[in-house]
């Protein structure tokens, strides 16, 4: 297991200088320039503030120093925001988003899967409709559309939680329930599929034949082999709530790294959106891990380390 | 399986870690005020819905880049700089320039010796006091190439003696002609005679800075609010990037008593819906409406429309065989129905626009009258009109049909408008128009390698001088990039600029005559509108100064009143 892991993190690393790599020389291909005031300045000018940034060097060299700065640790200064270090505008921004990202996860998963549970227990019964309904309603409704209709009825009209803004824990209400929709949808409908297949299963069977009761099935024995596939699926949806979801940040004016990397692009800040590339890159790659550990733990028939 | 828990503790840990490290990050950026600083800021907001509570809930569009004046350049920048900081003079009413840091001065004979009087009361808000040496170490940062600053040798290129060869590398930057004949004189020698200079001296590339506190800070001078000096009517105490700032009252700023505003709180919203909703529950005390918004709070108490001096236009590249043509540009210029693009289109109040110069920008010396009133529509809709000069056009280029590009922005705003010209235009027989809708940046970069035919373009001013706009479109100017080329034209500004520098009246109908030949002769630009904002403000807040340059709003002067 410690062998697996191992090469799992060389793999990591070798990953990461790819997508580096991969961005540096996309960015490349991004057009305009990354001067804030290009109309205002004379060419002599905009020749002086790109060799300010080290943009005049020759490509490949400018390449070589990226990497340099990489392994020290240094992601650079942003060329929007002067002077200012952009592991720093990174990490300040990244903790809203993955605040939001987390609450809505936790939220939607627990009650998408308690609704899928629902659905499955009470199969084609009434209840087992108004799930599946609600699930298809959040799964085709939007969430900014939901945050619209939250932030004005909830904000605006009742006044139960702030319309918007980043100073308390009731500012994170409402972003959070309308991020939360999603994953509670596909947890509802993945929940309720795999647990209608897993109840159908032989040692299902038997165990409800030995005596032991419907919930106690559900949950001693349903539940483990239905949360595989909903891993896999909920895995990769997390990294994009936790690190950030631009419309809702807009919608309810939230600090976080989703509208920041959306900015950096329009205006070319190529520090920023190498370092937010990167912190994603790295973020997935990690629960990609973490993910196939836990398949080992749910499942112990999948033990990646006894087959190697 | 030991082992594999053991495994996955230490993964969870190792995310956990980075998740509070994140926190903690996030915290970090916040540490620029104390914690008393944000209890009282609390504190104070929890009573701002008292009567009589100074305090001013505001939000903005996008994070301050900078609060280094060297290193500004857009307008939250200016805004925020503005507040906190005075420079020689500051923008008072109707864009007037209303004494600052300087108490007076005199210009000698030949206009080129400006001896500005500082005021021996104003203080930084370490104590230090406002000398002229801090204006003699801001400006020569502003123009030093080391420093890297957009602005410093834009603005005081060929206006500031030696200040172009110095951003070039070429002169040592203690050459530059400002210097400090004591503590309190500052001596500005200019390159030729600049009678907007007094309006140039509010500009905030020109505030002063304390050369100690820039040195003592270093690389991380105004990154945060407590590596900030102020010397104005605000001074910022908390600076939360990405999620807005609060600047206070500046006790000891030497024109306290006429500051009664005790807090500004500012927070980044970039919705304009979400705005809207946070002024309609008593959060925010001022929105910006988008169009779609307009409607619906027109007839409301609270809706006012803000004249701003910007101008956009189509450019269009001579250097392209169809634009070469008078005639075609002149029917480019006469088929756009501008009334209708402002009231359908755009319906935020903005304005059709008839010529180079904004309505309400500058006004004739003697009689006071408004420049465009004084030179009128120089551009008009006329659709047979253009059409006739089409023909003509085509007659001349020998061509049937014509294909031309048009490159446009990205936005959904722009989008609309760019569909309505292109339709405006394609009312020419046998014209084709090509709309490419690029970012900004990318528009900037087309712009300046002249890779173009027909253009969306604006342009603000920098001071409150007809020579911001008509200086742009000189042979080679930097910012020209049509291709338009007139030695008379050229002169005519040369002129303005040199021989009648210091006779306002004859130099002022000189620009009028130079608009005539670049819109209606030389048919350079089409013009297109003059920009409004469309804002619903609550009555209770008074007092503020709609700059026309600089930072857009002045609170010096705002109170709250009736709240």
């Amino acid at each position: 297991m410690t062998r697996y892991i191992l090469q799992r993190l060389v793999y990591m690393v070798i990953t990461m200088v790819v997508i580096a790599t991969a961005t540096f020389f996309l960015m490349k291909f991004l057009p305009g320039t990354p001067l804030s005031a290009a109309d205002k300045l004379s060419e002599e000018q905009q020749a002086v503030v790109l060799e300010k940034y080290g943009l005049d060097d020759p490509v490949p060299v400018q390449y070589f120093n990226y990497m340099v700065n990489l392994t020290q640790g240094d992601l650079g200064i942003s060329f929007q925001f002067d002077n200012r270090e952009v592991t720093d505008i990174i990490m300040g921004r990244i903790g809203p988003s993955m605040q939001l990202g987390i609450q809505a996860m936790v939220i939607g998963t627990i009650l998408g899967m308690l609704l899928g549970l629902v659905s499955a227990i009470y199969h084609n019964g009434p209840l087992d409709y108004t799930s599946t309904f609600l699930a298809v309603l959040g799964q085709s409704i939007p969430s900014f559309v939901f945050a619209g209709l939250l932030q004005f009825y909830i904000g605006v009209k009742l006044g139960w939680f702030p319309v918007a803004l980043w100073e308390g824990w009731e500012y994170t209400v409402l972003p959070t329930v309308s991020l939360a929709i999603f994953p509670l949808a596909i947890a509802a409908r993945f929940m309720r599929t795999e647990m209608l297949e897993v109840m159908g299963s032989d040692y299902i069977v038997t165990a409800r034949a030995k005596g032991v009761n419907k919930f106690g099935v559900v949950f001693k024995h349903g539940l483990r082999n239905a949360l595989i596939p909903l891993i896999t699926v909920l895995g990769p949806l997390a990294i994009g709530l936790m690190t950030g979801t631009l419309v809702i940040e807009n919608i309810f004016a939230v600090p976080g790294i989703g509208e920041q990397f959306v900015k950096a692009i329009n205006v070319n800040d190529f520090p920023i959106i190498m370092g937010t590339t990167l912190l994603i890159s790295f973020l997935f790659i990690f629960i990609v891990l973490v993910i196939d550990l836990l398949y080992g733990v749910i499942d112990p028939r999948i033990r990646l380390a006894e087959g190697e | 399986m030991k082992k594999t828990n053991w495994l996955l503790l230490v993964l969870a840990l190792v995310l956990s870690m980075f998740l509070v490290a994140c926190s903690g990050g996030s915290d970090d950026t916040s540490n620029s005020t104390d914690d008393a600083d944000s209890e009282d800021t609390s504190d104070t907001e929890g009573e701002a819905s008292g009567d009589s509570e100074q305090v001013l809930n505001l939000i903005d569009g996008a994070e301050i880049p900078t609060m280094d004046a060297s290193m500004a350049t857009d307008a939250v920048a200016f805004q925020w700089l503005g507040s906190t900081m005075d420079g020689l003079y500051r923008l008072g009413e109707k864009g007037q320039p209303e004494p600052g840091i300087a108490k007076d001065h005199e210009v000698s004979e030949d206009g080129l010796t400006w001896t500005f009087n500082l005021r021996e009361d104003a203080v930084w808000s370490n104590g230090d006091p406002v000398t002229a040496n801090d204006f003699v170490y801001a400006w020569q940062r502003a123009v030093n190439p080391d420093t890297g600053s957009e602005y410093g040798p834009y603005m005081m290129g060929g206006v500031i003696k030696n200040a172009a060869s110095i951003a070039e590398g070429e002169t040592p930057v203690e050459e530059l002609g400002v210097t400090a004949a004591d503590d309190y004189t500052l001596e500005v020698t200019l390159e030729k005679p600049v009678p907007y200079f007094e309006s140039l001296t509010t500009f905030g590339t020109f505030l002063p800075l304390n050369q100690a506190f820039v040195e003592e800070q270093g690389d991380q001078y105004a990154l945060e609010a407590d590596t900030l000096l102020s010397n104005g009517p605000f001074v910022m105490t908390e600076w939360n990037h990405g999620e807005g700032w609060t600047v206070e009252k500046n006790e000891d700023y030497w024109d306290a008593e006429n500051v009664q505003l005790q807090q500004i709180n500012v927070k980044v919203v970039k919705d304009t819906a979400t705005g809207v909703n946070l002024y309609d529950t008593g959060e925010i005390d001022r929105v910006g409406l988008s169009s779609e918004f307009v409607d619906q709070y027109r007839t409301s108490e609270e809706f006012q429309i803000n004249e701003e001096p910007t101008l956009f236009y189509i450019k269009m590249n001579q250097e392209n065989e169809i634009l070469s043509n008078v005639n075609a540009r002149k029917a480019i210029q006469m088929v756009i129905d501008r009334q209708s693009m402002v009231d359908v289109i755009l319906n935020n109040g903005s304005l059709p626009a008839v010529g180079d110069i904004p309505q309400n920008f500058v006004t004739h010396p003697e009689s006071g009258e408004d420049f465009r009133e004084l030179n009128g529509d120089l551009v008009e809709y006329n659709l047979e009109e253009a059409q006739n000069l089409w023909s003509t056009a085509k007659e001349e280029l020998g061509i049937e049909e014509a294909e031309l590009n048009y490159l446009g922005g990205d936005s959904e705003v722009a989008q609309n408008l760019d569909a309505y010209i292109k339709d405006q235009l394609q009312q020419l027989e046998g014209l084709t128009v090509n709309v490419q809708s690029v970012p900004f940046q990318e528009r900037l970069d087309r712009d300046t390698n002249m890779e173009y035919e027909l253009q969306n373009s604006g342009w603000g001013p920098d001071y409150i001088d007809p020579n911001t706009f008509l200086n742009m479109w000189v042979t080679d100017g930097g910012n020209n990039k049509t291709g338009y080329s007139s030695e008379e034209y050229d002169s005519m500004i040369q002129k303005a600029n040199t021989e009648l520098a210091q006779e306002p009246v004859e130099r002022f109908e000189l620009f009028l005559e130079a608009e005539k030949m670049l819109i209606q002769d030389d048919a350079v630009l089409a013009p297109l509108y003059q920009r409004a904002t469309a804002q619903l403000w609550k009555p209770y807040l008074k007092g503020v100064i709609v700059n026309p340059m600089g930072p857009d709003y002045t609170y010096k002067h705002a109170y709250i009143e009736g709240k």
